[in-house]
């Protein structure tokens, strides 16, 4: 009696474990590493989309912290480890992992999907040393004027096409007892952004081809009149501003006390989570004389890469097809709010639309897509300098030659 | 017979004091000699992120302290390291030292203030740093709004966001922070006093000036000894409250900047200079770590020599 109940469950034991090894041949589980803590829903979503597609993989998805995420994913790469898929950063930042051969080099053969990105954002994901491309792009960032629907209303006035509209504008909302831009100084970031946001129909494409090539630096008088510019415009600033940080900033914007907010896009979605009632509108940096082009700075934010050395490499490159599609960028946008570079996809979100149609006129956020490989780089040089000049502790000028000084010491074209 | 049952208990002590000693030392061999060593063997090499490239000798500490540009950002950090030193011996320690004395003697309500005074050093140095930023704040940070309501308008500064200030705010949050801790050792140090020195240097008539002075500063030596070097290489590990109040960039244009911030940006990149540079930063902390031995050393033997035996 005991002995064949022994033989029984030794036998159905046996079973169960031989199943399981079946089971096991079959699938393949990916593991899948983010700092998008905030997203995981959402990846969640999508990996539970690609797995009814794919019923022999699985992908487990996992955060850490942003500000650690970088050291913790190189130390896992440089030990041979590391999940086989990966989202990653963009140019500066991604060269870092994709120099020492840490990631696959994707192309139109094992991702056919690469066809539907533009070009600017396959370059961001590319290693300049090898022009190779190493991940699919995800996100495209813009920096511009975040506005108050209401207060323009409230007040009678319309989002400003040039620069001088824009003063009479922040002059009449002061007037008011209203704080024009909830913008401040005191982190060093914000510089960079505000600059983005404010200057960038001022110093406009040929610009940035002229420091590409090297025909202009950054003493060229179109980059000192827009400092000048910028000077003069912070006086509209938060009270007291260089010693507002980006929180505080934020705060002043999202309990509805300031009209405007020069910074990101990716700002949108976070004012209205933080204020439901907010009514948001966006524009571009205005123009010094009418007729001129309005410009957003735009940027990539990141991809998602395949570890060169995963034994998994069929399926990974499987889940990173999944993630170039139209489908996958249209769940992308609307739900977070973050605008796909994935050519074709739908946008219900009006905002996140008009930040699209936007982006057909736009020039780079210069520091981080041109000048973020070498030390100084570029942004630490524009975010301290401008910081300088809006305490008044330096001139524009000043200001210009510092930046161009520290990109010159490494930037070949600026060395002429 | 005798000699065997001596060397019996001695045995058994012996295994009970290894069993004691054998795992801190071990751990402490593996989490902290270890990385110490590997951090100076990592800094003469070159570093792609963490990935390790070839041997460049001693390339990455010629940049850290002479290249063009590392070196004047870490001189410049360097020199608010011996500023925040300076100021937080007479501010931390000095105040320590009165705040002590003032205990000492017992006034009203003294047990509640020994515990009161501590307090701030058993919170978490996020905590405090988040707390003195809110304080801090320009517009509606408590400090602003007591000048305001006192009318000293023209006092109300961007504390953080003014480069006259900013240093100055960050050296105060960390010295409130921190002032228990002196006033605590001072305290256990004056109570060691033999009260009979105190009594008669009162009969014969000093004041409290001189009592502090001639009795009092000399015979809490050990006390400075500890907390002088203490302090010393506290300042220059200084990290926790500029990055938690100002960021890695020591905001505002480099004027709260100190080693330890360059230290983390050079070594593990920030957000706004993506590169990650492990041998300058390993280079810089091997240096730090040289540097903040040897003077400790150094101060503490010129301290321990002033200490009076009683």
């Amino acid at each position: 009696m005991k002995l064949t109940r022994r033989i029984l469950m030794g036998a159905a034991a046996g079973s169960l474990l031989l199943s399981g090894t079946v089971a096991m041949a079959q699938q393949t589980e990916l593991t899948f590493w983010s700092w998008r803590q905030e997203d995981r829903a959402f990846y969640q979503d999508t990996i539970k989309k690609f797995q009814e597609k794919n019923p022999g993989i699985t992908v487990k998805f996992e955060t850490y912290a942003p500000e650690n995420y970088q050291t913790i994913l190189s130390t896992a790469l440089a030990a041979g480890r590391g999940p086989d898929v990966i989202q990653v950063r963009a140019y500066g930042n991604l060269e870092t992992i994709a120099t020492p051969g840490y990631l696959l080099a994707l192309d139109q053969q094992n991702v056919p999907e690469l066809a539907n990105f533009p070009e600017a954002s396959l370059a961001a994901e590319t290693l300049r040393a090898d022009g190779k491309v190493y991940a699919v792009p995800f996100a495209m960032q813009a920096q511009l004027v975040v506005y108050n629907k209401k207060i323009f209303k409230d007040n009678g006035v319309n989002p400003p096409k040039t620069w001088d509209e824009l003063m009479t504008l922040a002059q009449a909302l002061k007037a008011k007892n209203i704080t024009p831009f909830a913008n401040g100084t005191a982190t060093a970031w914000q510089n960079e952004t505000i600059v983005g946001g404010l200057l960038s129909s001022m110093l406009g494409k040929e610009f940035e081809a002229d420091i590409v090539s090297g025909k202009a630096n950054f003493t060229d008088p179109r980059f000192v009149t827009a400092l000048t510019k910028l000077k003069d415009v912070s006086q509209y600033f938060s009270p007291n501003f260089t010693g507002v940080d980006y929180p505080s900033s934020q705060q002043l914007f999202v309990a509805g006390r300031a009209a405007m907010f020069a910074g990101g896009s990716y700002e949108v979605a976070n004012f209205k989570n933080q204020n439901p009632t907010l009514d948001l509108g966006v524009f571009p940096a205005p123009v010094a004389k009418t007729g001129d082009q309005h410009l957003i700075a735009t940027y990539y934010d990141g991809g998602y890469a395949v570890n060169a050395k995963t034994e998994k490499k069929d399926a990974a490159l499987k889940f990173v097809r999944y993630l170039a599609t139209p489908e996958y960028g249209t769940a992308f946008t609307n739900t977070l709010k973050n605008l796909s570079p994935i050519k074709g996809i739908k946008i219900e979100d009006p905002i996140t639309q008009e930040v699209a149609k936007l982006a057909e006129n736009s020039m780079s956020y210069l520091m981080l897509v041109r000048f973020r490989y070498q030390e100084p780089s570029g942004s630490v040089l524009l975010q301290s300098n401008v910081q300088k000049m809006l305490a008044g502790q330096q001139t524009p000028e000043q200001a210009a030659a510092e930046i161009n000084k520290g990109i010159a010491t490494y930037y070949k074209p600026f060395q002429k | 017979m005798l000699v065997s049952r001596k060397q019996a208990p001695s045995l058994k002590r012996q295994l009970w004091v290894a069993f004691l000693v054998v795992p801190p030392i071990v751990f402490m061999s593996l989490f902290v000699v270890y990385p110490i060593l590997s951090a100076f063997a990592y800094a003469f090499y070159d570093w792609q992120g963490l990935a390790r490239g070839e041997f460049v000798g001693l390339k990455n500490f010629k940049e850290v302290l002479f290249g063009a540009t590392m070196a004047p950002v870490v001189w410049n950090a360097f020199l608010h390291n011996v500023y925040a030193l300076i100021a937080l011996m007479i501010i931390q320690n000095g105040g320590g030292f009165l705040l002590a004395w003032l205990l000492y003697k017992e006034p009203f309500g003294f047990r509640f203030h020994r515990i009161a005074v501590f307090v701030p050093v058993v919170l978490s140095t996020i905590i405090v740093g988040f707390l003195w930023k809110l304080f801090l704040n320009p517009n509606f940070g408590i400090i602003n709004q007591a000048l305001y309501s006192l009318g000293l308008d023209s006092w109300a500064k961007p504390w953080l966001g003014d480069s006259s200030t900013a240093l100055g705010a960050l050296i105060l949050a960390n010295a409130w922070h921190f002032v228990g801790f002196p006033t605590l050792v001072y305290l256990a140090g004056m109570q060691r006093i033999p009260p009979e020195i105190i009594e008669a240097a009162r009969l014969d008539g000093t004041n409290e000036w001189q009592l502090l002075k001639n009795i009092v500063w000399p015979l809490v030596a050990p006390s400075t000894t500890i907390l002088f070097t203490l302090l010393f290489i506290g300042a220059f590990n200084w990290f926790e409250i500029p990055y938690v109040m100002v960021g890695l960039d020591g905001s505002p244009f480099g004027t709260t900047d100190v080693l330890g911030l360059v230290f983390y940006r050079t070594a593990f990149g920030n957000q706004s200079a993506s590169i990650q540079n492990f041998g300058m930063g390993s280079a810089l902390a091997t240096l730090l770590f040289l540097f903040i031995v040897v003077f400790a050393s150094m101060l503490t033997l010129w301290l321990r020599r002033r200490e009076i035996q009683f």
